[in-house]
């Protein structure tokens, strides 16, 4: 279990957490990550919605820095579902068009840079579902989350338009996760829902109808499990705001590698606990009745 | 700052969009009007046109209808009718290419999104990687309504207090990526 790693620029400022848990989880389960030196911004949701052709080349320009790299034989972990997208793109389309390759390698000229195609990009969640495995975490799990009721929240881009490791419309790859951590995975349809994305900027009233369904529908549940800077920044920072008049409670909202590191056993400073916006006063009591590992 | 000093509409415009049009108008042209797109789109309660209707706009070539309404503004790329599509048109992507259309005619209606990515990419133009503050700060700045941000005051200051976000003066930068921006701009404007 050894990877590149390409955290992206949210998980170095608003999505801090989510890279100190992804690294403390993945030490933890004995892989090594290395970052791709250099990296730079993949575009986000902004390159597609201004040029088609800054859309493949911001992130290729990454893809063709892990090729130049010693450990260029690994595949290349990204725990942001809006980065992977783009990472991914750029290998599924350069692979049936070569002058679609050869055209983003001539903007690539300019650095320096050539992509060869020979990069093999994996969401955080494919990686902790398949190479990991709820068998082995189960193993390693040190205080059992019993009593914590999860809604795994997948959101839109590391399953789709690429269902690489999952059921695009129904996905399940959270829940043996949930209950090797030992929690209770909270029933509910809204997993693969979208929560907004950059609506919540530019039209805040779109942003907070999609959030106020997806914590409506995650009643009952003490924490939503999330895979994606954009869909936790949404359903944390503006659940008053989207709750306002109906009869909801908050709910708790944390990274997967967050909520799996702490049935590892690990500390929740050193998963970046502190850092989250919605960490409910409920969900809070119930982690502190549950004996810490020995 | 190529992409955000881009001069107004030139006279060609209209032809530019027409063309460009045609191209977005071939990735949807199997589109049999079933309706899935809307049936499935989480963002249609809120588009004037629903998204069915919008193709159909595309297809007849209604250039300007099509660019006059926000429905392609609303998609947040979700992909579920790219995925659902019984046709297997690649609608998500279709809808990018309208925003992209968009984008280079500067419409009053999109001024919001329109400036608020052109703020993002700048930052990364800039600096290699986005600083969200400078260019959240650059985006209130330019959309000149004094209540808009105090909508996202209190997120600001949670986020600054846990050291996730730092208050900088938007600076020049390293110019980190400004060869590959004008590259592409250049390889842009030959096609």
């Amino acid at each position: 279990m050894n990877y590149l790693y390409y955290p992206g620029c949210s998980l170095e400022g608003t999505a801090r957490e989510y890279d100190i848990s992804t690294r403390a989880l993945m030490a933890a389960m004995g892989a090594d990550l290395v970052d791709i030196e250099d990296w730079t911004c993949c575009g986000a949701s902004a390159a597609e919605a201004l040029s088609e052709l800054l859309t493949l080349v911001l992130p290729a320009r990454n893809l063709a820095l892990a090729e130049a790299m010693d450990l260029a034989g690994r595949d290349l972990l990204v725990p942001c579902s809006a980065c992977y997208l783009n990472l991914r793109r750029v290998e599924e389309k350069t692979r049936v068009s070569h002058a679609l390759r050869d055209r983003i390698n001539e903007a690539l000229s300019v650095e320096g840079l050539v992509y060869r195609g020979q990069t093999r990009t994996r969401h955080l969640l494919d990686v902790l579902a398949r190479d990991m495995g709820a068998p082995v975490l189960g193993r390693r799990v040190a205080r059992p989350l019993t009593g914590i009721r999860v809604a795994p929240y997948y959101g839109c881009q590391c399953l789709r338009p690429y269902p690489a490791f999952d059921d695009p419309e129904t996905p399940r790859s959270m829940e043996p996760l949930i209950r090797a951590a030992g929690a209770t995975v909270h029933d509910w349809t809204m997993g693969g829902r979208c929560c907004g994305a950059s609506h919540m900027n530019t039209k805040m009233a779109v942003g907070l109808e999609r959030v106020e369904a997806l914590l409506t529908a995650a009643q009952g549940a003490d924490v939503i499990a999330t895979v994606c800077p954009m869909c936790q920044m949404n359903l944390e920072a503006f659940q008053k705001k989207a709750l306002r008049g109906t009869e909801a409670s908050p709910v708790a909202v944390v990274y997967l590698p967050q909520l799996l590191g702490l049935a590892v056993g690990l500390d929740p400073e050193v998963l970046g606990l502190g850092l989250n916006l919605a960490i409910t006063p409920d969900f809070r009591q119930k982690l502190d009745r549950i004996p810490t590992a020995a | 700052m190529a992409l955000a000093e881009e001069t107004a509409i030139d006279l060609g415009a209209m032809t530019q969009a027409t063309a460009a049009l045609d191209e977005i108008r071939a990735m949807v042209r199997p589109c049999i009007q079933c309706g899935t797109c809307t049936g499935s789109c989480p963002n249609e309660f809120a588009m004037d046109l629903t998204p069915r209707h919008m193709w159909r706009l595309v297809l007849l070539g209604r250039t300007e209808e099509v660019l006059a309404s926000r429905t392609f503004s609303l998609c947040s790329a979700c992909y579920l009718c790219s995925l659902r599509c019984p046709r297997g048109l690649p609608l998500t992507e279709a809808m990018g290419r309208l925003k992209q259309l968009a984008a280079r005619r500067r419409l009053p209606h999109l001024r919001s999104g329109n400036l608020f990515y052109r703020n993002f990419i700048a930052s990364v133009r800039r600096h290699g990687r986005v600083r969200e503050m400078e260019f959240m700060s650059l985006y209130f700045a330019q959309m000149m309504n004094p209540w808009l941000p105090l909508r996202y005051a209190g997120m600001g200051m949670r986020l600054l207090r846990r050291g996730k976000v730092e208050l900088r003066l938007p600076s020049r930068g390293s110019g980190r990526l400004v060869n590959l921006f004008d590259k592409v701009a250049e390889m842009e404007s030959r096609s």
